[in-house]
């Protein structure tokens, strides 16, 4: 059994811990520069504001209808998003944190000690609010796809109480006529379109397909196992975020080793990889990212291994958000020396670039341009906030042409010995425009929330 | 004949790699894993020392004198837990009318108060418990003997 544990609107959520005043007024957070409308809360929603918005294009109703406007705060989100995964990882025997506020949880074998899961899913429900102040949403059912499509549905239907349990088939059914196929995890824009033309219309439809027609019209394996998993059978290979077909708020790579790991530098070069393929998905759709997390795992069936089996670190980039591999990678290798514990045995690592935007002001306009020639000194100060556009987009393009992996950071290659890119964080005036940030409620002395 | 570019990769430096924030007493920060082997090398964390739910924790600053009888200060650090739970007696973060107050949680037979502890504030009657949000419970004040940086910070933001 897995479960999808998400925070309702996150960043509204966060804004509200720390300024109780906006519960139950209409509130928007803006992305970097304060161009569109990245989180709205239930009262922003009722009013017509989607997901993307330009700000300008909606100033008027924002205006009219006093909707609070908040500039994004990564520092905050990422701090809140830490206390919710360390909980989670405290909780669930193992987490696989997929974004900023999401996490999966394998909750096999559990009911031995936490009665029905649906208890057990209410109770880390409870546990996560009354921590941080956020409410979140869980869905539990046999596979991820499953457990996404529960949470979906416990989303949209409050009576649930925010969390919805398919302990059976009858149950699984009534779940899928719930969903459009566009709603499926994993199913984008343009195969809901092509579905829709085939007339499957609901995640029912889908998980009726015949398997061979799942593998000539859904991208191959990946849509059989998503059609698998929908009939409730686990599929241990299903990366549907990683398809690369949608463009996504957030990116993870994760995997299972071949082997069991006790090595750092074997563990790092693991971490490396994921993030590398997870930098070049981020380049790929012209984003760059403001927060990373990295996470391992144990293997819990392995004798002597005591929980948590998973451990996970965030971090908001200080220098500000990057699509520079080489830059994540020196902050990922920082998380991953503090996640680690000698001696131990990992056997999965993930990692996930989250607060995924356009690069804003005050840097790289494109990040395929090149560099323009500068002064030797100046260029290592701009290297740590622009990247090296120039570079990255040159190893893009020959792992592209030549094959996935031709050209990798010293750091990615398993190779023993040490491997590792160490680089400088030097801070960067990158900032764009952000009227409305709120404080640094928990990352900064200056910022800490002032009591009466 | 393909050209191939060859793409020179800089040197990793070896000027040492610091994280912001990260390791250093955070304001409402929990321990890490790496401060698991912190006593090992004599350091103290205070965090892991003296908070019951660290990732529950949250620093506040103080404005005010409202709660100077239970020397709680302007400018004091509280350190505020999100997941304890309130009782009779403690000194609690509430939330009233949409703003956030450090008072005593005190009950009087049937009826619960926020007490200020200083005469030139009045209490507060909890009429509609509904309408009470606790934010949470303070378990520890940090104040400044000798004038530092929470001094210096006394009259920001407010």
């Amino acid at each position: 059994m897995y479960g999808l544990l998400d925070c309702n609107n996150f960043y509204v959520s966060c804004e509200r811990v720390f300024q109780p005043r906006y519960e139950g007024r209409p509130v928007v957070v803006l992305s970097n520069n304060d161009g569109n409308i990245i989180s709205r809360s239930a009262e922003a929603k009722a009013l017509g504001l989607r997901m993307g918005d330009p700000y300008f294009q909606v100033k008027e109703l924002l205006h009219q209808h006093d909707v609070a406007v908040f500039s994004s705060n990564y520092a905050l989100y990422g701090d809140m998003s830490r206390r919710v995964m360390w909980y989670l990882g405290q909780t669930a025997p193992a987490v696989e944190v997929y974004s900023i506020d999401e996490a999966f949880l394998d909750l096999a074998g559990l009911e031995k000690y936490h009665g029905s899961l649906d208890t057990f899913a209410r109770k880390i429900r409870a546990g996560v609010k009354s921590r941080t102040g956020i409410p979140t949403c869980v869905g539990v059912a046999p596979t991820k796809t499953l457990a996404k499509l529960a949470n979906r549905i416990a989303k949209k239907n409050p009576d649930l109480g925010g969390v919805l349990y398919l302990d059976n088939a009858e149950r699984r059914a009534w779940a899928l006529t719930q969903v459009e196929v566009g709603d499926v995890w994993g199913i984008g824009r343009q195969y809901a379109a092509k579905l829709a033309a085939a007339g499957v219309g609901t995640a029912a439809d889908l998980a009726r397909v015949p398997d061979a027609w799942a593998r000539k019209h859904l991208g191959g394996v990946v849509g059989a196992r998503l059609v698998q998993e929908l009939q409730g059978r686990p599929c241990a290979g299903l990366h549907p975020s990683e398809d690369g077909t949608l463009s996504r708020q957030s990116l993870s790579c994760s995997r299972t080793f071949g082997r069991p790991l006790s090595a750092f530098s074997d563990v790092l070069g693991a971490v490396s990889a994921f993030l590398s393929r997870a930098a070049e998905k981020l380049r790929a759709q012209g984003d760059t990212a403001h927060v990373l997390t990295v996470y391992i795992s144990k293997n819990r069936f392995a004798t002597n291994v005591q929980p948590p089996f998973s451990r996970s670190a965030t971090l908001t980039l200080p220098i500000g958000p990057t699509a520079d591999t080489t830059v994540l990678l020196s902050y990922a290798r920082a998380l991953l020396n503090r996640l680690w514990e000698p001696g131990t045995v990992y056997h999965k690592a993930g990692v996930v670039l989250d607060g995924l935007e356009p690069p804003g002001v005050g840097q790289q306009l494109t990040l395929f341009a090149p560099t323009p020639p500068e002064p030797e000194n100046k260029r290592e100060e701009k290297t740590a906030a622009t990247g090296r556009p120039a570079l990255m987009a040159s190893l893009d393009a020959l792992n592209s042409r030549f094959g996935k992996g031709t050209v990798r950071l010293a750091a990615a290659v398993p190779a023993p010995g040490r491997g590792g890119v160490v680089g400088k964080a030097h801070a960067a005036p990158w900032e764009g425009k952000a009227q409305w940030r709120s404080p640094a409620f928990t990352t900064r002395l200056e910022d800490l929330l002032i009591v009466q | 004949m393909r050209e191939i570019e060859l793409i020179r990769v800089p040197a990793p430096t070896s000027v040492p790699f610091l994280l912001p924030y990260f390791s250093c007493l955070v304001p409402a920060g929990f321990p890490s894993p790496a401060n698991d082997h912190a006593e090992v090398e004599g350091l103290f964390d205070l965090n892991r020392l003296l908070l019951r739910h660290p990732d529950a924790t949250y620093l506040v600053r103080v404005s005010g004198e409202s709660m100077a009888g239970a020397e709680i200060h302007a400018g004091d650090l509280l350190a505020v837990d999100k997941h304890l739970e309130a009782d009779h007696n403690h000194v609690v973060v509430a939330v009233v009318e949409g703003e956030v107050t450090v008072k005593r949680l005190v009950r009087k037979g049937q009826t619960w108060w926020l007490m200020p502890e200083n005469p030139a504030y009045s209490p507060y009657e909890i009429t509609d418990p509904d309408g009470l949000r606790i934010w949470g419970v303070v378990t520890h004040v940090v104040h400044e003997l000798i004038p530092g940086k929470l001094h210096a910070l006394l009259h920001t933001r407010e």
